[in-house]
C-alpha cells in the first residue's frame, strides 16, 4: 500500500473539459454567426423576424465574448488546474472528501450559473460593462464560484507533498487573486431594490436591476482597469500556467531557464496592471493616467516575451518534434502568437497609433490573434494532452489533429489580416480631409468599404470553427478509442493513425 | 533568492497581491478625488430619458456606437465639440463604447430628429443606404419599463445625491432648497410615487410622439402606454 504510486482523481477535471468543448463550440458558433451578420446584415434575423430581438448582432455580441472567455477559456483552465494541481503538488483529490465536494460544487454551481447567464444576456439583462455584464445576483454567484476555486487551491496547496511550488502554481495563484480583486471592485453596484423598497412597501421595477457605484469618467477608469486586466488574468496568466506545465511534459524537455521564468513572472505581475490606461487614450481620463498606460504597455513586451522565449527555447535541440507531433505544433504556434500579439498590443497602445486604431476592427483583429492563436491553441493542446490520461486511451486520430491545425491556422491568418486592413482603412478614412479642410468621407462610406474584409473575416472564423468541430469529434472518439493504455505515460501523448 | 518564497504559499500570495494591487491604487484613487463633478448645464436624465437609456443598454447599442468624441479635428468636424469629463457626471454606467461600427452618438441630439430616428430604427438601410445596422422592430411593439427607471432615479437621488426634485416640491421653498450642484437653475422633476412617475413620463412621451408619424405609436401613447421606441428617442434627443 505505502509504495503504490499516487492515483490522481480526474472527476472534476473531466467535467470541466467536457464543458469547455461544449461551450467553446457554442461561443465560436455565435461568433461566426456575428461575423456573417456584419458582412450580410440580413443574417440578423436568421431565425425569422419574430425572434430577431434575440438573434441580432448586439444581443449576440455579449453572449459571444462571455461564452468564449468565461465559458470556454475558464472551463479549460479549470480542467487544467484540476489536472496539473494534483500532479505538481503530489496530492490526489481523492485523498480528501472535502476537496472533492468543493471541486464538484465548483463545477455544478458554475454550470448552473452559466445557464442563467446565457438566458439573461439574450433577454438583454446587462450592466453594459464589457466582460462584466452580469447583474448583481449573478455577480454574487460568480463570487461564490471563484471562492470555491480558491478553497480548492488552498486545500491542495495545504496538503502538498512537494515542498516547492512549481511555476504553473504561481500563475494559478496570481490568476485567482487578481480576478478576485478585479471582479469585486469593478462590480460594486447598488441594487435598486434595496434603495427603493423600505420594509413593508412593494418593490419598484425589476428586482435584479442595479446602479454602478461609479459615474462617468471614474466608471470608465475602473472598468478599463478591470477590462484590460481580465485579459491579463483570464487570458494570459492561466494560459502561461498551462504552457509551463504541458510543454515540458509533452516534449520531455526541461524549461529553458528558471531565472527567465522568475523575471518574467514578477515583471508581468508588476507591469500588467498599469497598462489599462491604453483603453482610454484621448478620452476625459487624466492625461498622466493615459501616458502611464501607454508607456507601461510598451514595457509589457519584456515580461511577455520573456515567457514566450522561454517556451520556444525549451524546444532547443528538439525541434524535430514540431514536425512530427501536431500537439507540439499547437503549443509552439500558440507561443508564437503570444509573442505576436504582445508586440501588436503595445504598438496599438502608442498614442499616435491608437488615434487611428481605436474604435476600429484592428482592435478586434488583435484580440482574436491572441484569443484564437495563443489562448485557443494552447488550451486545445492542453486538452489533447489530458484526454489520453483521463480516458487511458490514445488520441483517436493524429492526421485529424494535423488537419485541424492547418485549417485553424489558415482561419486565424485570414481573420487577422482582414481585420488589420479593415481597421487601418477605416481609421484613415475617418480622419481624411480634402483640400478645403472638409471631411473627405461620410461615415457610411467608411462602412461600405469594409464589406470584402468582413466577408474574409467570416470565412476565417468559419474555418476556425470547423477546426474546433474536428477537435470535438477527435476528443469524443478518443473516449472510446481502440487502444487502451495500461498506465499513464510520462511524456508524449500517444496518438492513433 | 526566491526559493524560500516558493516554499511559503502564504507569503508568496501576499507578495503577488501587493504587486498587483499597487498600480490600481496609484492610478485610480487620485482621479476619484476630483473628477465626478458635473459640468455647468449638465442635467440628470428625466424618467423617460433614463428608461430610454436602459433600453439602449438592454440592446447593447454601445457595442457598435461610442459616446466619446476625441479631441481631433476630424471628430469635432463630424460629431461636434470633444467630450468633457463633467458631461458624464450623471452617467451610471458610462457608455463610451470600444468600437465604432456605427457613428458616435454623444451629441446625436444636435443633428438628428425624432422623425429621423423613428424611420431609422425601423429600417436603417432604407434611411442610410449601405447601413449594416439591423432593424430594431421590437422597439415598436415592446412597452417601456418606466418603473425600473424610476427606481433607478430614487436610488441615485438618495445614494449619490443626484439633484432630482420631487413633483410635490415644485414651486415650493423646498425645491429651491435642493440646489443643482452645477449651479444651474434647471430642475429635473421626478414623481412622488410610482403612479406620479408614470404620468410624468407619459407627459414627456406625448411631446415626443407629436413629431412621430406611426399611427400605432400615437394611439398607444394616447391610451396611456409608452412603446420602447418613444423612450429611446427621448434618450437620443437628450444627447447633446
Amino acid at each position: 500500500m505505502e509504495n503504490r504510486p499516487l492515483e490522481y482523481d480526474y472527476t472534476v477535471a473531466k467535467l470541466f473539459m467536457m464543458n469547455a468543448i461544449f461551450v467553446g463550440t457554442v461561443g465560436m458558433l455565435v461568433g461566426v454567426i456575428m461575423a456573417w451578420q456584419m458582412a450580410y446584415p440580413e443574417f440578423n434575423s436568421f431565425l425569422g423576424e419574430g425572434l430577431a430581438e434575440y438573434t441580432n448582432f448586439s444581443r449576440l455580441r455579449v453572449l459571444h465574448t462571455d461564452s468564449v472567455i468565461y465559458g470556454f477559456v475558464l472551463s479549460a483552465v479549470w480542467s487544467s488546474w484540476y489536472f496539473v494541481g494534483q500532479r505538481v503538488l503530489k496530492v490526489s483529490m481523492a485523498e480528501s472528501k472535502t476537496l472533492m465536494i468543493i471541486g464538484k460544487l465548483h463545477f455544478w454551481i458554475y454550470f448552473a450559473a452559466s445557464a442563467v447567464i446565457v438566458i439573461s444576456l439574450l433577454l438583454g439583462i446587462t450592466t453594459s460593462k464589457e466582460y462584466a455584464e452580469f447583474e448583481w445576483p449573478l455577480d454574487l454567484g460568480i463570487t461564490v464560484i471563484w471562492l470555491l476555486w480558491g478553497a480548492g487551491i488552498a486545500g491542495l496547496v495545504g496538503m502538498r507533498r512537494e515542498k516547492s511550488l512549481y511555476i504553473s502554481i504561481w500563475y494559478y495563484i496570481a490568476t485567482f487573486l487578481a480576478v478576485a480583486m478585479l471582479h469585486l471592485l469593478n462590480n460594486l453596484e447598488v441594487p435598486t431594490m434595496f434603495a427603493t423598497s423600505p420594509a413593508g412597501e412593494t418593490m419598484i421595477g425589476a428586482w435584479y436591476h442595479s446602479v454602478s457605484m461609479y459615474a462617468g469618467t471614474n466608471d470608465a477608469l475602473v472598468q478599463w482597469w478591470f477590462g484590460h486586466n481580465a485579459v491579463a488574468f483570464v487570458l494570459t496568466t492561466p494560459i502561461v500556467a498551462v504552457i509551463y506545465y504541458f510543454l515540458p511534459k509533452e516534449s520531455g524537455q526541461a524549461i529553458y531557464s528558471y531565472k527567465l521564468s522568475l523575471l518574467s513572472f514578477w515583471g508581468l505581475m508588476f507591469v500588467y496592471l498599469w497598462a489599462g490606461g491604453h483603453h482610454v487614450l484621448y478620452t476625459t481620463v487624466p492625461d498622466w493616467v493615459q501616458t502611464m498606460g501607454s508607456i507601461f504597455s510598451v514595457v509589457l513586451i519584456l515580461p511577455s516575451w520573456g515567457s514566450a522565449i522561454n517556451m520556444l527555447l525549451t524546444m532547443k535541440g528538439e525541434w524535430q518534434q514540431v514536425a512530427s507531433s501536431p500537439l507540439i505544433k499547437f503549443m509552439i504556434l500558440g507561443s508564437t502568437f503570444y509573442m505576436f500579439s504582445t508586440l501588436e498590443g503595445p504598438i496599438q497602445a502608442i498614442k499616435s497609433v491608437n488615434a487611428i486604431a481605436h474604435f476600429t476592427d484592428w482592435i478586434v483583429g488583435h484580440v482574436h490573434d491572441g484569443a484564437l492563436g495563443w489562448v485557443g491553441f494552447t488550451l486545445v493542446a492542453a486538452i489533447y494532452h489530458m484526454a489520453p490520461r483521463f480516458f487511458k486511451r490514445e488520441i483517436y486520430s493524429k492526421s485529424l489533429m494535423a488537419t485541424q491545425f492547418w485549417v485553424q491556422t489558415l482561419g486565424i491568418v485570414l481573420y487577422f489580416t482582414s481585420m488589420w486592413i479593415a481597421g487601418i482603412t477605416q481609421g484613415m478614412m475617418w480622419r481624411a480631409h480634402d483640400e478645403f479642410g472638409n471631411l473627405a468621407y461620410s461615415f457610411i462610406d467608411t462602412v461600405t468599404v469594409l464589406h470584402p474584409y468582413y466577408t474574409i473575416r467570416a470565412v476565417g472564423g468559419t474555418l476556425y470553427l470547423v477546426g474546433f468541430l474536428m477537435f470535438a469529434y477527435n476528443i469524443y472518439k478518443t473516449t472510446s478509442a481502440r487502444r487502451v493504455e495500461e498506465s499513464e505515460l510520462q511524456n508524449a501523448s500517444p496518438m492513433g493513425a | 533568492m526566491f526559493h524560500w518564497l516558493e516554499k511559503n504559499p502564504f507569503a508568496f500570495a501576499l507578495g503577488v497581491f501587493i504587486t498587483i494591487a499597487f498600480a490600481g491604487l496609484v492610478e485610480i484613487i487620485p482621479n476619484f478625488v476630483q473628477s465626478a463633478r458635473p459640468l455647468v448645464g449638465t442635467k440628470p436624465y428625466s424618467t423617460l430619458e433614463l428608461a430610454g437609456r436602459q433600453i439602449y443598454i438592454k440592446n447593447s447599442c454601445n457595442a457598435c456606437h461610442s459616446q466619446m468624441i476625441r479631441p481631433f479635428k476630424s471628430e469635432t468636424d463630424r460629431y461636434g465639440h470633444y467630450s468633457l469629463s463633467g458631461e458624464y457626471a450623471y452617467d451610471r454606467p458610462f457608455l463610451w463604447g470600444s468600437k465604432r461600427t456605427g457613428p458616435d452618438l454623444m451629441r446625436v441630439g444636435n443633428y438628428r430628429t425624432t422623425d429621423w430616428h423613428e424611420n431609422h430604427m425601423k429600417d436603417p438601410a432604407g434611411v442610410v443606404p449601405g447601413s449594416i445596422m439591423p432593424p430594431y422592430g421590437w422597439l415598436y411593439d415592446n412597452m417601456t419599463d418606466i418603473d425600473t427607471a424610476y427606481a433607478e432615479q430614487l436610488t441615485v437621488e438618495s445614494v449619490f445625491a443626484v439633484p432630482y426634485t420631487f413633483n410635490k416640491d415644485k414651486g415650493t421653498d423646498k425645491a429651491q432648497l435642493i440646489p443643482m450642484r452645477d449651479g444651474s437653475t434647471s430642475i429635473v422633476l421626478i414623481g412622488d410615487n410610482i403612479a406620479d412617475a408614470r404620468s410624468l413620463a407619459l407627459e414627456e412621451a406625448k411631446l415626443i410622439v407629436a413629431d412621430m408619424k406611426d399611427e400605432n405609436i400615437k394611439e398607444a401613447v394616447a391610451n396611456g402606454q409608452i412603446p420602447e421606441i418613444v423612450a429611446i428617442i427621448a434618450y437620443m434627443n437628450s444627447l447633446k
